[in-house]
């Protein structure tokens, strides 16, 4: 076991407790030992200096991809766990649409293995929905949920087939876990690379229209109360999707729902030049949409903040518009777009984003983390929010460069990320 | 001639959309001197003497194509054609190593045609040579745009005010497009007609009015351009079947006698005569077809004598030296 920690003279803040001011936390053996003000050191432990610094449960991502197996000189386990903990994510779950897809326990098992070996963030698996991903037959997910998964999805694709999403939902409350949607209806959708409207019609681009979104989510969301399972609904970015969450919602439904940063902050503008950095998928869409996500986000419509990582290499994205993939690099970003999109602008309070980003993941998925209660895993990320830094690429612990945020000044640096009780990053400090 | 001061063409030409009005009225008067070398028993002139050119088609093209080659070499440049079929293209060589390589080889300018939209953007942004496009997927097609406007002026001594209606396949047309920038430019009205699934979504806030019927445009419209309808918008579900198409949407004979004036008919070809324009249209008194290929080497000769860093008042002068 590493040495206790004893972390002085931070700004503590746990929406999970209702603490938002100053205190000293320690930490020993992996947990939270004490968290007061005014506390004593341990015999032995290493003194963090927090003064200036929020503490606060570290970050919980549910929707990274971490593309390995197959797409290693994207991404991998390893490099991904460490870009992780760089933004501040204690936790992450992996997306299962790698080559091969995690469609059995031994990949699953893989999964788990590789992330424990990287030591830094957890990395938790989901196993994939369907065999192959192919939307026909659902996979063993009993065996899946032994061998460590934690949820199911296709993401990547929808769930397209209404049967199959219907079994989904009623099988999977076997074993407790969600249904992670990527919501498109691939009809609507064919051929798309960007949002439907005046932009994508004036740069002849084909578009993919918000309906495309929200018709997926009504249907699910009908599925969901007809079978009472777990529908977890990724990456909102349409505001006729918000109505139909916010009907779920009304009539408590088990459905919870997830925005990425990029959605809460960039537009469809962004596409003007053709920048493929700005190619995702669901589109970045209309500052009326990102205004309906951020609102839905801040009553609590959508639960989460998750960061859809999808990183890519250089070479990828170098290409024609079309030819490009889509994906966002998300991780070492996501909390400075998050201040800079929700806090700074006065839409939430910090502790109201910590709850976005780590407590509600907690809570919606059933983990341990998202809390400093006593007790509970130290996982803690300590930050200085009002910090200011330009986004430079080239210095990501991703394998992967790809952003439209390149060169952006951004609020809010992650100083250190503590994992068990042990510091998994650490800022190196600038001369 | 009109002030030269106006020109601000750039490396490139990669749309209408980022040019200003003035810039092309002066790419259309520098384009008129020009219409008279094609008329010459010897077409030459050492405009682009020494300069390289290279016409980059990764989709099939004829008509553009030979109209850039005649253009060039009316001007004196030294012209390769790549087409993406018979290039390194089919071996999996990506757009920007295309580019470097062509980079290496010290040419002054590319013409490109690609399927993709943004190609032409891609490349005039990785390389220093002027790029013009020459089509780019469903975004702009400028100098078929230019020859339109060309046309038109031809035809009526000015833009502004003029009436245009384009009609057909506007979502996947790379010509309307460009038109719609140009004519909205030079001052004309432009409205876009055709069956809503072929309309894309948000084409009136490009400042263009919507008919759902032919008729109607056919009544308020000065000229029709009639764009090409494809076989495989069918397939692809768009519409229901080319003689549906020809018989709601059609510009025919009977169509335009009913028109309060006298309707001047473009089409940027190739045409599908008895689908989206009849024979008798197509080659009857109205119809400006022919004049607008003719005025297509013109206004390509200006553009790249522009590009070259040619200027609009002397170019009366610089094709009068004959090779």
């Amino acid at each position: 076991m590493s040495r206790p920690l004893w972390i002085r003279g931070g700004r503590v803040v746990d929406p999970s407790q209702g603490l938002d001011g100053p205190a000293d936390v320690v930490v020993r053996d992996g947990r939270i030992e004490a968290i007061a003000t005014g506390l004593g050191g341990p015999e032995g432990a290493e003194e963090v200096d927090a003064s200036g610094l929020v503490v606060a449960p570290g970050l919980i991502d549910v929707h990274v991809h971490l593309r390995e197996p197959g797409g290693e000189h994207k991404e991998t386990i390893a490099s991904g766990a460490r870009a992780a903990v760089a933004g501040g994510f204690t936790t992450i779950w992996a997306m299962p649409n790698t080559d091969p897809p995690i469609d059995d326990p031994a990949a699953v098992g893989f999964v788990k293995a590789a992330g424990e070996a990287a030591h830094a963030a957890r990395v938790m698996p989901i196993g994939a929905a369907s065999i192959g991903q192919k939307g026909v037959q659902m996979t063993e997910i009993g065996e899946l949920v032994h061998a460590g998964a934690v949820a199911v999805s296709d993401d990547g694709h929808p769930v397209h087939d209404s049967g199959l999403m219907r079994r989904l939902l009623e099988y999977v409350q076997t074993f407790d876990i969600p249904v992670l949607q990527h919501a498109e209806d691939p009809g609507l959708s064919a051929g798309g690379v960007m949002n439907e409207g005046a932009v994508a019609t004036s740069l002849g681009l084909r578009g993919i229209p918000n309906a495309a979104e929200a018709a997926c989510v009504a249907r699910d969301v009908l599925l969901a109360e007809l079978t009472g399972g777990h529908l977890h609904v990724c990456h909102v970015s349409a505001r006729q999707s918000v109505d139909h969450l916010r009907l779920a919602k009304e009539r408590g439904l088990r459905v919870t729902a997830e925005v990425t940063p990029h959605h809460l902050l960039l537009t469809e503008d962004l596409v003007r030049g053709y920048d493929s950095q700005a190619k995702v998928n669901p589109p970045l869409r209309t500052q009326a949409d990102v205004d309906a996500v951020r609102e839905a986000l801040v009553e609590g419509v959508i639960d989460v903040v998750a960061t859809d990582h999808a990183p890519h290499h250089y070479e990828e994205k170098e290409r024609e518009f079309d030819d490009a993939p889509f994906g966002i690099n998300g991780l070492e970003t996501a909390l400075s777009i998050c201040l800079a999109a929700l806090v700074e602008p006065g839409h939430l309070r910090l502790s109201d984003l910590v709850d976005r980003m780590s407590c509600a993941p907690a809570r919606i998925m059933g983990l341990s983390g998202g809390t400093l209660r006593v007790g509970a895993p130290a996982d803690i990320v300590i930050f200085s929010p009002d910090e200011r830094w330009v986004v430079d690429p080239a210095r990501f612990h991703s394998r992967s460069h790809n952003t439209p945020l390149a060169g952006r000044e951004l609020p809010g640096r992650v100083r250190r990320t503590i994992v068990a009780g042990e510091t998994r990053f650490e800022l190196e400090e600038r001369e | 001639m009109s002030a030269a001061t106006a020109i601000q063409l750039g490396k490139d030409l990669i749309g209408l959309e980022t040019v200003t009005g003035d810039t092309i009225r002066a790419i259309l008067d520098t384009a008129e001197p020009f219409k008279e070398i094609s008329e010459r028993p010897i077409k030459k002139v050492p405009v682009l003497r020494g300069k390289t050119i290279v016409n980059l088609f990764f989709e099939p093209s004829t008509r553009t194509r030979i109209s850039f080659e005649f253009a060039e070499k009316r001007l004196g440049a030294d012209t390769v054609n790549v087409a993406a079929s018979g290039s390194s293209v089919v071996k999996g060589e990506t757009l920007v190593d295309t580019a470097r390589n062509l980079e290496a080889m010290r040419i002054d300018m590319v013409v490109i045609r690609h399927g993709s939209s943004g190609a032409a953007q891609f490349l005039a942004d990785r390389i220093p040579s002027n790029v013009i496009n020459g089509g780019d997927g469903q975004h702009e097609h400028p100098t078929q745009a230019l020859l339109d406007l060309l046309t038109l002026r031809d035809a009526f001594g000015r833009i502004e005010g003029l009436k245009v209606c384009i009609v057909g396949d506007i979502r996947h047309s790379r010509v309307a497009r460009s038109n719609i920038f140009g004519l909205r430019k030079l001052g004309a009205e432009v409205a876009v007609c055709g069956p809503r699934s072929l309309i894309p979504v948000g084409i009136e806030d490009l400042g263009v009015r919507v008919f759902g019927h032919v008729e109607e445009a056919i009544e308020w419209a000065d000229a029709l351009n009639v764009l090409r309808l494809q076989l495989e918008r069918m397939n692809a579900g768009f519409i229901p079947s080319l003689r549906e198409y020809n018989r709601v949407f059609g510009v025919t004979h009977a169509r335009l006698e009913r028109a309060p004036r006298r309707t001047v008919v473009l089409h940027p070809g190739p045409m599908n005569r008895g689908v989206e324009i009849d024979s008798d249209v197509a080659d009857g008194p109205q119809s400006v077809i022919l004049p607008q290929v003719t005025n297509g080497v013109a206004v390509r000769m200006a553009v790249l004598y522009l590009l070259a860093g040619g200027r609009p008042e002397q170019a009366e002068e610089a094709k009068k030296g004959e090779e």
